[in-house]
């Protein structure tokens, strides 16, 4: 475990019995003693509460939108101070480099990039971007579920002012808090920069709430498949492009065919011409007819037996919150939406029926 | 009882055994969500892998302790999977064998050398 990096908060996970694993050159709680399925469930009862300081927290001056349109599809020109938008960094080729948050606020432009992603992301930022800050001393936090509010507006009460996507910056106890209403698991919530050296203290505020509890990694993963969100390096990646990834809504009016700023950003070609003529491939939400989970990298057929295959799961489980298992996949975009489908489970053909996702509405505070 | 490396537990139980996996590897594998077992008739091989037990996290495999028959399957996991994370050691057994050779049990740790295992 020597080579794996350790977050601000290790120790107060260590001390709630947290059980570490390695995760993107990370150590991170996985679980809790309440384990993935009563975690998933709290957080969408209640409110749960996720390190998530593994991610990379970016700063960029504001006046850097113009540049930053040139690697994502996105409207960071029109997206209005306090507020902030979804965005992918497109590949030459058409795919995906990583996903992330762009936030305009007062005074720069504040990203959120995968941890997987973090070094390639600012690299591939400063290439085309004067002024590209790596915020090294603050950890990330997501409280996430339908009491988040009650919760949070208990340190920050400013917070009930806020919409779905907004972003704000407040105080508490002298320190910073830099406050998005958004999250990752299909619930309403927010995710919350605090300085290092105030995390703890911040975390332990919030945990000592009755309708707060730790959430680790493998309930942090189930909340956003139900949520039909993909995940970088499974549902999005180099080799998927956004059409194809059923992240068409991702690509904003304004960079669209016909819109003011259209294209201009890597791949845009293949991306604009997927939009008009349809991709390959499509992601869909998969219902697993038995009991037994597909996971990721699960082989998809139109047969029974025989025939080639499809596609492929890009993400699977069980859903605690659909109590049954769950999956998305990409499979070519030729497959009627109504056919069955069939995930190929240890040389076993078992069926599988394509589904809309999400899986879980979400309920976010528009 | 015996128990294996594998965290399997074998109840003598007449001229069968019985076979499930323990409280502690429940736990080490969280929420149980499915569990595939083999059919009764099966003849199965030591080390083969027999039953998939899949839980919120993975998908883990457990092999055959002995060499026999399967003679019955607890169909009761099927409708509630989750009764691994609560009874491992007693009704959420797996199958009943029908050993062939009955001296491999002796191989398999004591109680008391499985404790020391997982300390």
């Amino acid at each position: 475990m020597s080579d794996l990096k350790q977050l601000p908060l290790h120790a107060l996970h260590a001390e709630l019995g947290g059980k570490f694993v390695p995760f993107a050159g990370y150590e991170m709680a996985v679980q809790y003693p309440a384990g993935v399925m009563a975690e998933h469930l709290h957080t969408r009862e209640k409110a749960g509460l996720f390190d998530v300081s593994h991610m990379g927290q970016v700063l960029l001056p504001l006046a850097a939108d113009v540049a930053l349109e040139r690697l994502v599809p996105v409207d960071v020109q029109g997206l209005k101070p306090g507020r902030q938008r979804y965005g992918l960094f497109t590949a030459e080729n058409g795919g995906v480099l990583d996903d992330l948050m762009i936030a305009r606020r007062a005074e720069d432009l504040f990203l959120v990039v995968n941890a997987s992603r973090k070094e390639h992301d600012i690299a591939h930022l400063a290439a085309h971007i004067e002024g590209v800050r790596e915020v090294t001393d603050r950890a990330l936090l997501a409280l996430q579920g339908p009491l988040a509010e009650t919760a949070l507006a208990r340190l920050a009460p400013g917070v009930t002012a806020m919409k779905f996507m907004d972003v704000a910056q407040t105080g508490w106890g002298g320190a910073e808090l830099w406050i998005s209403r958004s999250g990752y698991t299909g619930e309403d919530g927010f995710e919350i920069s605090v300085p290092a050296v105030a995390a703890d203290g911040f975390a332990r505020a919030l945990l000592e709430m009755e309708e707060v509890a730790p959430i680790g990694l493998g309930a942090r993963d189930s909340l956003r498949l139900e949520a039909g969100m993909p995940l970088y390096g499974q549902d999005l990646d180099t080799d998927i492009s956004p059409i194809e990834a059923s992240m068409t809504w991702a690509i904003n009016k304004m960079r669209r065919v016909g819109g003011d700023r259209e294209g201009g950003f890597p791949g845009a070609a293949r991306i604009l011409s997927e939009m008009t003529n349809g991709a390959p491939r499509r992601r869909v939400g998969l219902r697993p007819e038995g009991r037994a989970p597909m996971r990721a990298g699960v082989a998809l057929f139109a047969e029974p037996e025989g025939g080639t295959q499809i596609g492929m799961i890009t993400s699977g489980g069980f859903g605690p919150s659909v109590g049954a298992p769950i999956a998305m996949g990409l499979i070519d975009n030729s497959i009627p939406p109504d056919a069955p489908l069939y995930g190929e489970v240890r040389g076993k053909r078992l069926p599988v029926a394509q589904t809309g996702l999400p899986f879980h509405k979400p309920d976010y505070k528009r | 009882m015996k128990f294996t490396e594998e965290h399997e537990w074998l109840r003598v139980e007449g001229d069968l055994v019985v076979v499930g996996i323990t409280d502690h590897a429940a736990t080490q594998l969280g929420d149980v969500v499915f569990v595939e077992l083999p059919e009764a008739g099966d003849t199965v091989a030591k080390d083969d892998d027999i039953v998939v037990i899949e839980s919120v996290k993975a998908a883990s495999d457990i092999m055959a302790p002995l060499d026999g028959e399967i003679v019955e399957v607890n169909d009761a996991l099927d409708g509630n999977p989750g009764m691994v994370n609560e009874h491992a050691m007693d009704d959420a057994w797996f199958f009943k064998m029908r050993p062939s050779d009955i001296s491999q049990m002796d191989e398999y740790m004591d109680e008391a050398a499985y404790k020391q295992m997982i300390g």
